[in-house]
């Protein structure tokens, strides 16, 4: 089976008046249909900009970013990007919120919009389909985030530390939510988070990134005994304690 | 009695009522104030304390007020003014938001403009009213002119501020959804700036008022500032008072129209220091 995702030797600086930024240097790692990666590292490592350069939205220095095999990304929609904030406008609904990908897509049909109205009942927003963003709680503003970035259809999603913004309790039942959710949705993700036990208590693989300019330092397979556990369950498992620590170790060595 | 009724507190309606008596308390004393002077203005004028030729006095204001209203040519005049006014405003509407639009799309633009636009800024513009009769004609155009004169660089920059200032990743979430330069301008850019629209927007309805009268001072042969000019040279003075209190009296109007746009709409107001000019045109009035 082909990957999913591949990215091949990719190399990135940043370029201001005042010099350049080496953020990414010789990048390779692959991705399979149906995985869930985290990729964690020291702060400004250049985490997000590894997503912005898979999303499309840089163009790597150096190196290649397939997807399913080919290069030009521009033209498909199938990477969907969760941003760190929510970002829902506050002058349209929530029901006009999530709808914005495909307005701006060109992509409001009849089969799109009742997946959406699904997607609302299912995740528990549909009775908040008339509010505006301001009259709902974090969490569900973040479950209306990813219904927006569902919403395309997108094979490959995108995480940019999007539980950093919650407190602590909403961000684990959040986690539990969208973990659900990809798992029914059947979606591959990349989630970037500097949160060791978030990683651990969600992928499947871990890709630690060193210091800027950031190399892949160790890719760190998850596996718990117990199958089908939720992120919150995993919290409790005893292999959760030991990956957490090999993932401490790990880091405190990139320093 | 309805259950929320009932819910309050004695001390919770104590301290209602007396809000309200404070309320009513404050718009009492500011009433009797303007009667107090009224009746102080009118008594120094018929007890010889000072020369109501050149203060006038209110009998004498609601006297001219009274005949200017029966000949008609006070509406004449306020129109006039109105209709240069709203004529101006509209314009500056329309050019200021399409030329910072413009800006905020082409940033090489924006660059080579800037420093024009913050010097034709701090242009004394009433200084330009004079040129604008000179170049133009002492007509209605002029005075438009002069009108827009006043609101439109200021009206430029506080926009393109505005725009410019939209958080970065709300228009990376529009890229990320693969929209173009297009979408982040109608999804994000003019929803997201519509309350910094509308606050500018009504300081600009008093900063072109503030221009036309300027223009009426210097060319006009209708029109409130034409009524103040001649009033003051044939030492009409009722006549300058009434059309000075014509003009206070909407610059009293409009904050009550913009908040009944900003609390009809779903647009939080902006905070008041984000409306800089407002000061300013007050302070020229």
């Amino acid at each position: 089976m082909n990957p999913l995702l591949e990215i091949n030797h990719v190399s990135y600086a940043y370029h201001s008046k005042a010099g350049e930024t080496y953020a990414l240097s010789d990048i390779s790692f692959q991705v399979m249909k149906g995985e869930f990666i985290a990729v964690t590292g020291p702060s400004g490592c250049g985490k997000s900009t590894l997503l912005s350069l898979i999303s499309g939205l840089l163009t790597p220095d150096a190196g290649t970013v397939l997807l399913d095999g080919k290069a030009d990304r521009s033209l498909n929609a199938d990477i969907g990007y969760m941003l760190q904030k929510d970002h829902l406008f506050e002058w349209r609904t929530i029901y006009r919120n999530v709808i914005l990908g495909l307005e701006i897509q060109h992509k409001l049909n009849p089969d799109t919009l009742a997946r959406i109205d699904k997607m609302l009942t299912d995740y528990g927003l549909s009775r908040f389909r008339n509010s505006r963003p301001s009259e709902l709680s974090g969490g569900m503003r973040q479950r209306a985030s990813l219904i927006r970035t569902l919403a395309l259809n997108p094979e490959l999603l995108l995480l940019d530390e999007p539980f950093s913004a919650l407190d602590f309790q909403t961000r684990l039942s959040v986690c539990d939510d969208v973990s659900a959710i990809l798992r029914k949705e059947k979606k591959t993700a990349i989630l970037v988070t500097h949160d060791l036990s978030e990683a651990v208590s969600m992928a499947d693989r871990i890709l630690v990134l060193s210091r800027r300019p950031a190399r892949i330092q160790k890719i760190l397979d998850i596996q718990f005994e117990k199958k089908g556990l939720s992120p919150l369950q995993k919290r409790n498992e005893p292999e959760f304690r030991e990956y957490f620590n090999l993932l401490w170790k790990e880091l405190n060595d990139s320093e | 009695m309805t259950v929320n009724e009932s819910r309050t507190s004695l001390s919770h309606q104590n301290y209602l009522k007396h809000l309200s008596q404070r309320q009513h308390r404050i718009t009492a004393i500011q009433i009797l104030i303007f009667v107090l002077f009224l009746l102080l203005w009118e008594t120094s004028v018929q007890l010889g304390w000072i020369d109501g030729f050149i203060f006038s006095s209110p009998s004498r204001v609601i006297k001219t007020f009274g005949q200017m209203w029966a000949d008609g040519s006070i509406f004449i005049h306020t129109g006039i003014t109105l209709l240069e006014t709203l004529i101006s405003f509209a314009l500056v509407v329309l050019i200021g938001t399409g030329l910072a639009l413009l800006l905020w799309y082409n940033t090489e633009i924006s660059e080579i403009l800037e420093p024009y636009l913050v010097v034709l800024n701090s242009l004394p513009k009433s200084a330009l009213a004079p040129l604008l009769i000179v170049w133009l004609g002492a007509n209605m155009r002029s005075i438009i002119v002069s009108g827009i004169s006043v609101a439109i660089f200021g009206t430029i920059l506080n926009l393109y501020t505005g725009f410019s200032e939209v958080d970065p990743d709300k228009i990376k979430l529009i890229y990320t959804l693969k929209g173009t330069k297009r979408d982040v301008l109608r999804k994000v850019i003019l929803p997201g700036t519509i309350p910094l629209l509308i606050s500018v927007m009504k300081v600009n309805i008093g900063l072109c008022l503030v221009g036309v009268v300027i223009g009426e001072f210097i060319g006009a042969r209708q029109g409130l500032g034409y009524l103040i000019i001649y009033g003051s040279q044939v030492f009409r003075l009722a006549r300058i008072l009434i059309s000075s209190d014509i003009l206070s009296a909407s610059r009293k109007a409009d904050p009550a129209l913009y908040s009944f746009i900003t609390s009809h709409t779903p647009f939080p107001p902006l905070p008041r220091n984000r409306i800089r000019p407002s000061f300013f045109s007050t302070f020229i009035l």
